[in-house]
């Protein structure tokens, strides 16, 4: 799960991270009063979207006066920032974050995320700040493990922080801020907390002046807090519905809408029909019961994709026997009107027995002996 | 013979719940010595004629249970892959899907302390066809043979299982790693089993996008598994990046976990990669007729 700048930094405050003072807007009003209550000087007008790369996308301004500020809200607010995180179809500004203006000396970069490779949290800083850190060579970043216990340790906070070049009263409140970062991370069950930048400002003082904060779905359960920071406006409704199902869906842009038991298989699913010449809609595991409701709901969202040209179906019936599965569709089929052509692939127990079904039901379904067969008749379909 | 488990095994089972019941009596139906199930206040009762101990220390001392089988739900899965581990519990197989990422690196960190393995989570379980299946894969599909199988995803291995058996390519085990960021055993933790298995001729193994274990498992076989034939599948070459697909650790992040690269390693390594899901058992019959 994802949340916006503004609550990343509430969460930051809330740890004991520095963050420019600000002020959350939803209207060109409130963006007056902000632009007051921080003092009436230089202030920076920030679209809060679910995406990096706003500043380049124009969703970053400043502005010196109140009239500059409201100006800035009134282009913002509403309009569609497309960033190279958002996709073409970009994301719709409906929230600003409007925060003081700070004198800046110096940009870093600092984020802890789950590293694979050794099984743990890691903080990684760079001395290039406000960069995409996918772009700096491995050797200049800096890396330190942080316990999931102890968090990161005084030495190692240290050592980054020396690493960074920094150096006094400015090195200690980098380790300061480092140290409070893997806190937070820690005790939200994050799996990304980045701060890009994080700025050493003209009195010395260390600011979180970007706030990043990624949640892991699985422990969202023991974070009631977290989970009432989602924005429901962030998110593909298709998705959101599906979630509410127990389905698992990804919307694509391809025209084969395909509906299949396992992510594995699901995925491969996907690859076989491109493989095959064609392009798949959506990821959808539909679980491992297929029952009548959830093949109902999973194909009714799917249908509602409206470059769906025809859909395939890939079931592995193992310990769910492919008759029981065969019943779930044709029930399913018999709820929803299917306007596009409909392919059923089904393999394991009782195979026999399920393709018969189908095959007497009189339903218009084409089936398919293997997935070759099936991706191949359903590209062929969406022709 | 096999890896991991076989007839000898002697399965107890953390988290004896509907789905737990059903899964540990397919078990049982397969031939698997299922002798004890933990759960809190039960001790001296039984179901079906497993009987029940309050503590997994109990029941390994009054059966030597020597795997446990895993159901306990997501909240409170850690907790019992630890009492497992530190109970002397040598193999824990988690079928547990959606444990937080941080309990997992908790939980790593008792393993290696203990010495215990561990396979999921997230994961249909291990089977040695013919002789003993710990999890929920139907035992029907499989045949044995000589053929291992590690794979990050449940159905799919299905698909490769079933695209094996029916050219008469029996399996000497099959092991389920998962599809979470943080997995006990990894490809190569299961690589290492089966290079020194006599009884494992190659090696079918199924990744998917998401992390660098594919191009770690490509490094490991390229200096270690020479004779043994590796054929693989990486699902996700169509996934988009940055969107999680069903598995919690299937996601292309910062530009790295591309099912392309995957490939482009393994291949490397002379590993046979199939792009179609379909193609892997005849890949796997055309390697072993090559002799």
């Amino acid at each position: 799960m994802n949340i916006h700048e503004f609550q990343a930094k509430e969460l930051f405050a809330a740890g004991g991270i520095p963050v420019p003072r600000g002020f959350h807007c939803r209207t060109v009003e409130e963006v007056r009063a902000a632009h007051a209550e921080l003092g009436g000087g230089l202030v920076v007008v920030k679209a809060q979207i679910h995406a990096g790369g706003r500043g380049k996308a124009g969703g970053v301004q400043l502005a010196k006066t109140a009239d500059e500020a409201t100006g800035h809200a009134e282009s913002l607010l509403g309009s569609t920032l497309v960033t190279h995180q958002t996709g073409p179809e970009g994301k719709v500004v409906s929230r600003l974050l409007v925060e003081e203006g700070l004198d800046i000396r110096q940009e870093f970069y600092a984020a802890i995320a789950i590293d694979r490779r050794t099984g743990g949290p890691v903080l990684i800083a760079s001395a290039e700040g406000g960069v995409e850190i996918e772009s700096v060579p491995q050797e200049q970043l800096l890396r330190e493990p942080v316990d999931v216990y102890a968090g990161l340790w005084p030495h190692q906070a240290r050592a980054l922080a020396y690493g960074l070049g920094l150096s006094g009263d400015s090195a200690k409140k980098a380790a300061s801020v480092l140290t409070k970062l893997a806190r937070v991370f820690l005790d939200h069950d994050c799996s990304l907390a980045e701060v890009n930048p994080l700025v050493v400002l003209g009195d010395g003082g260390v600011v979180a002046l970007d706030g990043k904060m990624n949640f892991d779905d699985n422990a969202l359960f023991r974070h009631k807090d977290v989970q009432a920071l989602r924005d429901p406006d962030e998110e593909d409704a298709a998705e959101a519905r599906a979630a509410k199902h127990n389905l698992s869906y990804v919307k694509l842009d391809g025209t084969i809408g395909c509906m299949v038991n396992g992510a594995g298989l699901a995925m491969g699913t996907m690859d076989i029909i491109q493989h095959h010449g064609g392009s798949p809609a959506n990821f959808l595991d539909v679980g491992g019961g297929a029952s009548v409701d959830r093949v109902t709901e999973a194909f009714e969202i799917i249908c509602d994709d409206p470059n769906v040209k025809a859909i395939l179906v890939n079931i592995f019936g193992g310990i769910v026997k492919c008759d029981l599965i065969a019943e779930g569709v044709l029930g399913a089929i018999r709820n929803v009107e299917l306007k596009v052509p409909l392919v059923v692939r089904l393999e394991g127990t009782n195979v026999e027995r399920g393709r018969q079904l189908l095959a007497e039901s009189g339903l218009p379904i084409m089936t398919a002996t293997d997935m070759t067969d099936a991706a191949q008749k359903a590209v062929e379909a969406a022709r | 013979m096999s890896i991991l488990c076989g007839k000898d095994t002697k399965v107890l089972v953390q988290g004896l719940g509907s789905a737990g019941k059903f899964h540990a009596a397919q078990c049982r139906e397969y031939g698997t010595q299922v002798v004890a199930a933990a759960k809190p206040g039960a001790a001296g009762t039984e179901w079906e004629g497993i009987p029940y101990f309050n503590t997994v220390r109990d029941a390994r001392a009054a059966t030597d249970a020597n795997c446990s089988l895993v159901f306990v739900p997501a909240a409170f899965c850690a907790d019992a892959i630890v009492e497992a581990a530190l109970a002397g519990i040598p193999l824990i197989i988690t079928v547990t899907e959606g444990i937080p990422t941080l309990d997992m690196v908790r939980v790593k960190r008792v393993l290696k302390e203990t010495g215990a393995r561990m396979v999921g989570p997230n994961c249909p379980g291990v089977i040695t066809p013919g002789a003993c299946k710990i999890g929920i894969m139907p035992g029907y599909i499989h045949q044995p043979g000589r053929i291992g199988v590690i794979s990050r995803s449940g159905t799919l291995t299905y698909e490769a299982v079933w695209q094996l058996s029916a050219r008469n390519i029996g399996q000497s085990t099959c092991i389920g790693i998962g599809g979470d960021p943080i997995p006990g055993m990894s490809f190569i933790d299961c690589l290492e089993l089966f290079a020194a298995d006599p009884d494992t001729d190659g090696v079918v193994m199924i990744g998917e996008i998401g992390g660098s274990a594919e191009e770690e498992a490509a490094a490991w076989i390229a200096d270690h598994m020479k004779g043994k034939p590796v054929v693989s599948f990486i699902a996700g070459a169509t996934a988009p990046p940055g969107k999680r697909m069903g598995h919690a650790g299937a996601i292309i992040a910062g530009g790295s976990g591309k099912a392309e690269d995957k490939k482009a390693a393994l291949r490397e390594a002379g590993v046979a990669v199939v792009d179609s899901p379909a193609d892997i058992g005849a890949a796997m019959e055309e390697r072993l007729n090559r002799g």
